[in-house]
């Protein structure tokens, strides 16, 4: 036990003293968890709109001002014909331009609908889409009320209501794929570096030759790691609740015991990573490619995994952190149980004893 | 008396390099034996077999009576190592080096602070300095107390004065031989030909192989030409020249003088300073000299295989 | 007299409160073996930068290859040769393409290049394996086109850092061998070296102790008035006293 904490206590102070490894682990989370949940965001605000209105009449009138009135909508300009259009895209003074036929109003009167267009900028085709998704719902709405003050509302108005998250937050799914990526950094990448380390140092040989056992030296790698990931867990869960207000609807003793599961996943990659490599280099480019990469696009932490193609969400299944991801939005958002859970759960206990098992029979006893 | 260290016929290859090709000898308890030979040897590689990192290919070595395959984790409390490269950590103090492989060991510096004590009274004042700021004869002594902070019965040493000033490496070799009179057995290698005077028997490896082994005055018996110390002035020309002489056999800068070999039996001295006479040399001197260590190591060399050519 | 090559005047280098070199003053002329010796710690590599023009001095004067240290350093890296037992060339390049790529640094002609690199791998007898990558070579052949690619430029001076380490004794004669042959093309030579003996090869050594200078003279000349019988003995002699063992 004694030989244990010393082996604890020295990896300390690597960490401590090398203020780069310092900063990483705990600059890093907060500093993502800010710019993910300031700078990225998926909700639209400040759509420049130009209007091109060819009829002139009230209800265009009311029609434009309704859209501007919303608060999504800035107006920037008006057009005088279809010309001007191409222009105001390129030189990126619009977003978005609506037309109104002419004789809009009259149309309107007349056959009951009118025609408008919504051009946006293409290039985009999420914006683009989210846009004209917005234009949309307020046309519909001021058609709605229209009718509503003249009498004659008719026919079916559907509702959207956005279960768990109703104000479409996009931190709220931010957090836990970032809990996913933090914890694969820390975890995996900083253990394969410290232990590639003492090999490139030549440490590593003298440990060897001392009487630890290749799981001794391996759990002394492993714990400190994983109660800095563990504190950094309760960081960006603290800080995601006060700063963004993110709530956790489920049980938190849950949360950070799948996340101490998670972690040591994490860590047996590793472990397994700087098993298999002697420099500090490798074992940098393997845990950058091999594990956050996947982490970041394939997790359905950014794109969403049922939009994949097959082969991708096949894929999908062996990276750790798609079924953690899935285990934290539902306890944060849905408040689910382990009862829900237990599946994805059981998953991450069968991949950590699988790589913990492969780790320590691959942990050479000589320098081979 | 039980040897310390056999090693049968050990080799090693490294792809196509044969880093060891059948090395065999033995060193009794107590002794201080050293391995000499240049960068290729093939030195690092047998300390690392030796301390049961590596495996050899075939052959086998035993240490204090262990099979360095089998019986790999009892050698491995017994022995002090010390790799070739400076290995401790650079970024925790002196002190903090020393308590963590004591407690890697299951010991403490208190315990076996008489072993060291004579060289850490030298650490004492850079205690809490970081070990990657000490200079290079300090950070060796601090990887002596290291190996040696578990009491072990037999140390490894790959070249620990590589790259130390001649002071340290003098301080150093006198602390290697207080070691040897506790009893402990040392395995020792260095590049440098002088301190292989200060071992009990030395071993010349080229090459993966031994090309001699045996205690230092009498391995000199094995370089058999007649040696003269030759001197002059200009010892760069001195040495052109005499290379360019019909009986030279061999012409190495020496110290202060230029060591000549000649390829008779008995060659007259007075004759080569009258040819160098004639040459211009008019300051010349030319007097036989006992080989040394490092003689006879370069005529071995240059009798076995040249590197320079096999490679 | 020629003017020396290099020339201090009370050189000093302060980092903090620590004197690394202090006021050392000495010369070396064109063509000259200078031996460059101290004990680890000693002041020797500082000394060494400041007349490479890696470091600026605190104080004193030096010119090195008749360019100022304090204004002229690109001048001076420009003029100067410079070997090191840690940096010297490219482990995963071949000797060609290693010489290539330092003849384009150091920008001489392409024709140029061509011709001296097949003079130079003629010379040290590595035409065989001029196209094999040097990690493959062993050490004293690396060292061998190390200190040749250090010459590429013609330079006047060359400093060479512990060029030895590390090989066979015959290996390392053959090594002073090129040295005795630059100095005799009249480049000057400045060395330092952890072998006692291969200061006795040296025209004049100098033995720094606690950053100064304290002998400096032919090998002979040190030996006699030290009363030692080597330089190893005389080396032990001066530097054992110092204070900064630990530095």
């Amino acid at each position: 036990m004694k030989r244990f904490i010393g082996f604890v206590r020295k990896e300390f102070f690597h960490i401590m003293r090398d203020r780069r490894t310092a900063a990483i682990l705990f600059g890093m989370p907060i500093l993502q968890l800010l710019l993910f949940g300031f700078a990225i965001r998926n909700e639209i605000t400040e759509v420049r709109t130009g209007i091109l209105d060819l009829s002139h009449d009230v209800v265009t009138q009311e029609l434009t001002d309704k859209i501007f009135s919303s608060g999504t909508f800035v107006a920037s300009g008006v057009l005088n014909n279809g010309k001007e259009t191409g222009p105001a895209f390129a030189s990126g003074k619009m977003n978005e331009v609506v037309v109104f036929e002419s004789g809009f109003a009259g149309n309107l009167q007349r056959d009951g609908t009118a025609q408008m267009q919504v051009i946006t900028d293409g290039s985009d085709p999420n914006v683009s889409r989210i846009i004209t998704g917005y234009t949309e719902s307020v046309v519909r709405e001021f058609l709605v009320e229209k009718a509503e003050s003249t009498g004659t509302a008719q026919g079916v108005e559907a509702v959207p209501v956005m279960m768990f998250n109703s104000a479409l937050k996009s931190v709220y799914l931010f957090v836990p794929g970032l809990m996913a990526m933090i914890l694969m950094l820390v975890s995996a990448l900083m253990t394969s570096i410290s232990i590639t380390r003492e090999k490139e140092s030549g440490t590593m040989e003298l440990l060897l030759v001392s009487s630890l056992k290749p799981v001794q030296v391996i759990i002394g790698k492993v714990v400190p790691y994983l109660l800095l990931s563990f504190v950094n867990v309760i960081t960006v869960l603290a800080l995601a609740f006060l700063v963004f207000g993110v709530p956790c609807r489920g049980s938190i003793a849950l949360l950070l015991g799948e996340s101490l599961l998670f972690i040591m996943t994490a860590l047996s990659l590793g472990i397994l990573i700087s098993s298999i490599t002697n420099s500090q280099q490798v074992a940098m480019m393997i845990s950058l490619a091999g594990l956050l990469m996947p982490t970041v696009l394939l997790s359905g932490f950014i794109f969403p995994i049922t939009s994949m193609p097959l082969p991708l969400q096949v894929i999908s299944n062996i990276i750790p952190a798609r079924w953690y991801l899935v285990i934290v939005r539902g306890i944060m958002l849905k408040g689910a149980g382990i009862g829900v859970l237990w599946q994805e759960t059981l998953v991450l206990v069968f991949m950590s004893l699988l790589f913990m098992t492969v780790s320590v029979r691959k942990f050479s006893e000589r320098l081979q | 008396m039980n040897p310390a260290v056999t090693t049968e016929n050990l080799s090693k290859r490294f792809g196509k390099v044969e880093a060891l090709r059948g090395i065999s000898f033995c060193v009794p308890e107590a002794e201080l034996f050293g391995l000499i030979g240049a960068d290729g040897a093939g030195k690092t590689t047998l300390f690392r077999i030796l301390a049961t990192l590596i495996l050899p290919d075939a052959g086998n070595a035993s240490l204090l009576g262990l099979d360095t395959v089998k019986s790999y984790r009892a050698i491995r409390t017994r022995i002090g190592y010390m790799p070739g490269r400076f290995s401790l950590y650079q970024d925790l103090s002196v002190e903090e080096n020393l308590n963590f492989f004591a407690t890697v060991f299951g010991t403490t510096v208190k315990e076996n602070y008489e072993l060291i004590r004579d060289i850490y009274v030298q650490l004492e004042p850079f205690r809490s300095r970081r070990a990657g700021q000490l200079s290079g004869g300090m950070k060796q002594k601090l990887a002596l107390c290291c190996a040696l902070v578990h009491r072990p019965e037999l140390l490894l040493l790959d070249e620990p004065t590589t790259g130390v000033d001649a002071v340290s490496r003098q301080e150093f070799w006198q602390m290697l031989g207080r070691l040897k009179q506790q009893g402990i057995t040392i395995l020792v290698s260095t590049p440098y030909m002088d301190e292989a005077s200060l071992c009990d028997r030395v071993a010349f490896l080229q090459e993966g192989r031994v090309l001699a082994i045996d205690t230092p005055t009498g391995i000199t018996t094995l370089f058999r030409k007649p040696l003269f110390a030759v001197r002059s002035r200009d010892k760069h020309r001195l040495i052109t020249k005499l290379r360019t002489y019909e009986h030279a056999a061999s012409v190495f800068a020496f110290g202060d003088s230029v060591h000549y070999t000649d390829l008779r039996q008995s060659p007259e001295p007075h004759e080569l300073k009258a040819w160098l006479k004639t040459e211009g040399f008019d300051d010349a001197e030319a007097e036989p000299v006992k080989p040394g260590i490092e003689d006879t190591f370069m005529a071995l060399m240059e009798s076995g295989e040249s590197p320079e050519e096999n490679s | 007299m020629p003017e020396p090559v290099i020339h201090t005047e009370k050189l000093s280098k302060r980092f903090g409160s620590f004197t690394a070199v202090d006021e050392i003053s000495f010369s070396v002329s064109a063509g000259e073996i200078f031996g460059f010796l101290g004990a680890n710690g000693a002041g020797k590599t500082t000394a060494m930068k400041m007349l490479t023009g890696l470091l600026a001095p605190t104080s004193g004067q030096a010119t090195v290859a008749g360019f100022d240290v304090y204004r002229q350093s690109e001048e001076i890296k420009r003029n100067i040769g410079y070997m090191s037992q840690r940096f010297s060339l490219y482990d995963d390049l071949t000797p060609r393409e290693n010489i290539r790529f330092f003849g384009g640094i150091y920008g001489l002609g392409k024709a140029e290049i061509t011709a001296k690199c097949d003079q130079m791998l003629e010379s040290l007898e590595l035409v065989k394996v001029r196209d094999s990558r040097l990690s493959s070579l062993p050490l004293g052949w690396k060292q061998k086109l190390a200190f040749s690619v250090a010459l590429l430029h013609e330079p006047k001076l060359v400093f060479l850092d512990e060029p030895t380490g590390g090989v066979d004794p015959v290996t390392r004669r053959r090594f002073w061998d090129l040295i005795y042959k630059a100095a005799s093309d009249g480049i000057t030579v400045f060395v330092t070296t952890h072998y006692m003996d291969e200061a006795e090869y040296c025209d004049r050594v100098s033995i720094m102790v606690d950053g100064k200078i304290a002998a400096l003279d032919t090998p002979e000349a040190l030996k006699g008035s030290f009363g030692t019988a080597t330089m190893n003995d005389l080396f032990i002699k001066l530097a054992r006293p110092a204070i900064r063992s630990g530095e």
